[in-house]
């Protein structure tokens, strides 16, 4: 398995932390100097530039968030002059004002880099036929991928999203063997191959990078099945740089940060507190290399773990666990922090019933209950009661071994669930109560 | 010997006893004896009826969560102790009984009543050993 940059990719761990705080301190001089946000949180929290030696001062500096972003709109974060910003991108942003991104000549060079690393380490050589099916325009995804996989010596086709039907004519003409997307529009092509009667094996694919949202090891599996390829997944935020952050070997146990651009943390999202290693919570990303756009603490809302064991594939850098869940969708049920997909993902589990679920929260006498209604299956092994309150007590046992909470179990008839979606999936009543 | 009986998971809401007889109705079968199981939020509706195929299809057409188990129906004789005598026997044999219920009909003298125990095999056994008559579906059905 080739690693595209040895140099950084296996670098020793005590150089690595060398290379890390001398970049940070730059990075941390650079804001002070030119990002009036970072001056102001500097001055109101007592700290200068001088204060920040090690990398154990990176709790001390300031998180950011979206909304600091979004509040500079457009350039108000930006670190160096308009003239020496080469490339813009934006996130979409429809309902809020966007993030609008930097880059300067360096900020391209390293983002490249980046890519081609994440690209070599899931498999793509120069040999490869790279199809990206990213949109190609002010996201970040198109061209990030795109100058990866050129600087990789790949052949690249351009396709961007959309044209589905073009898109599966191309693959298979143009004989891909990589294809880049969201893991929802691979399955969405493997759906429409079906319809047109494209057999895969007709198709060269043997790998795919997925990225730009969860990919669920659910999704992983079927992609891998249906196209009979390796899928990859791998992680970038606009608002740091775009794809290219971090991305799996070809061994697929965790995605592989790049730290000599990158420094990771992950917080507790409601007390902010940095977590002891290996402990999962929100992903927080300082910039080390960005002049453009550089961000100190960026607060992702992505929720992952660091995996700080070295990989078997030989690179030294850290890995974190492919993200499957936002801070966003979580909820907060006696203090404890649960993510209604983890008691998804357990469901599947469970025999009779289907993965289709509602959770309730109540207050009774100021304290909350969790009520998880469950659809059964249409089919009974068993008539006996005993079967079905064993069913609700083994619900009760998992669910409490994985969010450390005992619910109360419903079971539903099926399809009663039907037409819950992301909006009704949590129904909380305790502010009304 | 078996006689199939058709288990409905019934939630505890208004109407939904009355979709199950609805169905059944508009599928032209005839309920020949039910018993209603019930926790707080649920119950398990068990029906013998003169066509459980028909029945079956009906209901899985109607989206209910159902299981096809197999049970016993027997003759008992309808005086003080009848019941008691046939227990003796399931007892005597180490049969647990899981649950049991009434047939609404019966034949000349003797009541019959639905059995679901664990061994089922062994249960015939015993009972056919006592010289028991247990009903066939067409039997029952036929009553």
């Amino acid at each position: 398995m080739p690693i595209w940059n040895r140099t950084f990719e296996r670098m020793e761990r005590a150089e690595m932390r060398r290379l890390q705080c001398e970049r940070l301190r730059n990075t941390v001089e650079l804001v002070y100097g030119n990002v009036p946000f970072y001056r102001r949180k500097f001055e109101q929290m007592g700290l200068t530039p001088g204060d920040i030696t090690d990398l154990g001062d990176l709790s001390r500096l300031p998180l950011t968030t979206k909304a600091d972003i979004r509040d500079g709109y457009p350039y108000g974060m930006f670190a160096v002059p308009m003239r020496e910003i080469v490339r813009i991108h934006s996130s979409s942003g429809v309902t809020t004002r966007p993030i609008v991104v930097g880059y300067t000549a360096n900020d391209i060079m390293h983002w490249t880099e980046q890519v081609a690393r994440v690209l070599s380490a899931a498999g793509v050589t120069e040999d490869d036929v790279v199809q990206i099916a990213f949109n190609y325009g002010l996201l970040t995804g198109g061209f990030g991928m795109h100058y990866g996989a050129e600087k990789l010596g790949a052949s690249v086709i351009p396709v961007s999203s959309g044209s589905t039907e073009r898109q599966i004519q191309i693959m298979e003409d143009f004989q891909t063997t990589a294809l880049i997307s969201t893991p929802s529009y691979a399955l969405y092509m493997i759906s429409v191959m079906d319809r047109l009667g494209v057999s895969p094996e007709r198709l060269c694919l043997r790998v795919g990078l997925f990225g730009g949202e969860p990919m669920s090891e659910r999704t992983r599996k079927e992609i891998e099945s249906k196209l009979g390829i390796v899928a990859t997944d791998n992680y970038g935020a606009s608002a740091v740089m775009g794809p290219g952050v971090a991305g799996e070997c070809e061994l697929r146990s965790g995605l592989h940060v790049n730290e000599d651009h990158f420094l990771v943390e992950i917080i507790d999202p409601e007390t902010l507190q940095v977590l002891p290693e290996g402990e999962q919570g929100e992903l927080v990303i300082t910039t080390l290399t960005k002049e453009g756009l550089p961000m100190l603490r960026y607060r992702t809302r992505d929720v992952t773990r660091i995996i700080s064991e070295p990989c078997k594939c030989g690179r030294t850098t850290i890995r974190i666990e492919p993200v499957q869940k936002r801070t966003d969708d979580m909820i907060i049920v006696r203090g404890v922090n649960i993510y209604p997909s983890e008691i998804e993902r357990l469901l599947y589990d469970i025999e009779l019933v289907e993965p289709k679920y509602q959770i309730v929260l109540d207050r009774e006498n100021g304290l909350d209950h969790l009520t998880l209604n469950v659809e059964l299956s249409g089919f009974m092994a068993s008539d006996q009661m005993q079967r079905l309150v064993g069913l609700e007590e083994t619900i009760r046992q998992r669910v409490h071994a994985v969010i450390g909470l005992t619910p109360r179990v419903r079971l539903v008839e099926p399809k009663t669930l039907h037409g819950v979606g992301p909006s009704d999936r949590v129904v909380d009543n305790r502010e009304s109560a | 010997m078996k006689v199939s009986q058709l288990s409905v998971f019934l939630e505890n809401k208004s109407g939904r006893l009355a979709d199950v007889t609805r169905a059944l109705a508009d599928a032209k079968v005839n309920i020949r004896a039910l018993s209603i199981a019930d926790t707080i939020d649920y119950g398990i509706l068990r029906l013998i009826v003169d066509d459980p195929t028909a029945a079956k299809a009906a209901l899985s057409d109607a989206e209910f969560t159902l299981a096809l188990t197999e049970v016993l129906a027997i003759e008992i004789p309808d005086v003080p102790g009848g019941l008691a005598g046939m227990i003796d026997i399931f007892a005597e044999s180490g049969i647990n009984i899981e649950y049991m219920y009434a047939f609404v009909g019966t034949t000349g003298k003797n009541a019959i009543v639905v059995f679901r125990v664990e061994k089922v095999d062994d249960a015939i056994a015993a009972l056919q050993k006592k010289g028991v008559h247990i009903l066939s579906g067409d039997e029952l059905h036929s009553l």
